[in-house]
């Protein structure tokens, strides 16, 4: 049998036995995801991001959207009542990093693609009180100044490709000139359109 | 799951479980339950040293419960890869369920208002429909058309008479199952910009406002006798089947200044009411339009 003594005077061997007790947890929920077809199989018809929606994307991680507004419904009626079909896990096979996020502080938004106008989403970007008068949201009115250059739009849908993802070379090829000169504001609101429309398996009926 | 991961899994899961009992076990035993003592375990660090006093008796069954409550848990809960549970939860089971149960409660209250014709909704003894109307109003379309209904810019005030796309229950029902989208084109290149000027004062004058430059007016008026009547009719009163709003009232979607009426001539407008029948079931469409076809009629 160890002694306490020995385990405290001795950090090597604490250290083995720290990471085998932490990584118990770990080895039984998380490894064995990464084999099942339920999380690394796309659900049917899932579409990958367009260029555009890609840097609409990257643009709704730089604002921090995900940390006010969560992308994952879950299984109770309240929820779906409000938002859609739950979430489910080969909804999220080439979201890298995913945008689940831990917190609402606004309503979640896996589904919110037609949700809403094009209109709407511009206004209600420009000043969220425009439209919604008790809103907290704070307004982007930058993102209707500033325009995309695309000039790293071909690398990132090329490091997606190596996750997995099936874009195809001429996607990639013209991946700059679909985004060159637009406007972030365009790119964030094909973002959020296509929030839930990138396959139809699921009703949203409620 | 493969037999190999559901095997991984309950091993590492029962032998993480069974490690802490053990651990918790052997500790006990090798220390027995003594009182608090005044000896120590030998360290000594800048004078302080360790009494060496066993686990209290409420900290030692509290950890017990621990382990009894997880392996009672993993026996009528799935946990242990495969291994469904004795009691069958799943959570797609019980949202299935609590949708089933609310189906049950909610099914026949829906059928009795669907059943009705819409004045009857605006009878008194039908107040609850209206409002379970409005509680889904203020779920689905609040977002854009407010609160009370009256509209932002761009988006329509529903509690005034003035309807660009008809004010019946049937109207609006379309309207909210299949949307609608707004086509009124940029006239910047056919008109000029003099032409559009020329042509917000004419639209102004139509609706009746004061002071507007008659010879403006005159300039206009063949370009819209041309152009507009299409869809806003000879007289402006504009085309519910298309959309085409009445210009002769003082009722602006989008500003009724001289410069924002301008600015709508000149690059056009497209207002989009998304369509709701992915949304939205027919039972809920159906109180809806009841509840925003009772706001106009309160009015009247």
């Amino acid at each position: 049998m160890l002694k306490h003594e020995s385990i405290e005077k001795h950090v090597g061997l604490m250290a083995l036995l720290i990471i085998l007790v932490i990584s118990g947890g770990g080895l039984a929920e998380i490894v064995p995801l990464f084999f099942q077809v339920s999380t690394t199989k796309p659900i049917e018809g899932l579409k990958p991001y367009t260029a555009l929606e890609m840097e609409g994307r990257d643009i709704y991680i730089r604002e921090g959207c995900h940390v006010c507004h969560s992308q994952m419904i879950r299984p109770f009626r309240a929820e779906t009542e409000r938002y859609g079909h739950f979430s489910t896990a080969n909804e999220f096979v080439w979201e890298h990093p995913f945008l689940w996020g831990s917190k609402r502080t606004g309503p979640d938004l896996a589904r919110v693609g037609g949700r809403y106008s094009d209109d709407w989403h511009r206004a209600h970007l420009y000043n969220p009180r425009d439209v919604v008068p008790e809103s907290k949201m704070p307004s982007y009115p930058w993102l209707f100044k500033n325009k995309l250059t695309g000039s790293d739009t071909a690398a990132k849908l090329e490091l997606f490709s190596k996750f997995g993802v099936p874009y195809t070379a001429e996607q990639i090829d013209s991946a700059q000139d679909e985004v060159s000169g637009k406007y972030e504001i365009e790119a964030v609101i094909a973002y959020l359109q296509s929030l839930g429309k990138k396959h139809s398996e699921y009703s949203n009926k409620r | 799951m493969s037999p190999f991961w559901s095997a991984w899994i309950s091993i590492i899961t029962l032998a993480v479980i069974f490690g802490c009992a053990a651990l918790l076990l052997t500790i006990s035993k090798s220390q027995k339950f003594k009182d608090t003592t005044e000896e120590t375990t030998g360290h000594v660090f800048d004078g302080i040293e360790e009494l060496d006093n066993p686990l209290p008796k409420w900290w030692f069954w509290m950890f017990m419960i621990t382990i009894i409550y997880s392996v009672g848990y993993l026996i009528a809960y799935p946990g242990l890869g495969n291994f469904k549970g004795v009691i069958g939860w799943t959570s797609t089971g019980q949202w299935e369920e609590e949708i089933r149960h609310a189906d049950a409660t909610y099914a026949p209250i829906f059928a009795k208002y669907a059943a009705l014709p819409a004045d009857e909704l605006l009878k008194e003894e039908n107040r609850p429909g209206l409002l379970m109307g409005q509680r889904m109003f203020a779920n689905n379309c609040s977002v854009c058309h407010g609160a009370a209904a009256t509209g932002a810019y761009g988006f329509p005030n529903l509690t005034d008479t003035d309807w660009l796309y008809g004010g019946s229950v049937d109207s609006i029902k379309a309207t909210i199952t299949n949307g609608r989208v707004g086509a009124m084109p940029s006239w910047a290149s056919k008109l000029g910009e003099a032409g559009v000027r020329d042509m917000a004062s004419y639209v102004l004058n139509l609706s009746g406002a004061p002071d507007i430059d008659a010879e403006a007016v005159a300039r206009a008026k063949p370009k819209f006798q041309a152009l507009c009547i299409a869809c806003h009719g000879a007289d402006g009163t504009g085309t519910q089947a298309l959309g085409a709003p009445n210009l002769t009232d003082n009722v602006w979607l989008y500003g009724g200044s001289y410069e924002k009426i301008a600015h709508t001539i000149r690059m056009g407008r497209a207002g989009n009411m998304p369509a709701h029948k992915d949304l939205l079931s027919d039972n809920k469409i159906n109180l809806i339009a009841g509840y925003v076809y009772s706001l106009s009629q309160q009015q009247q």
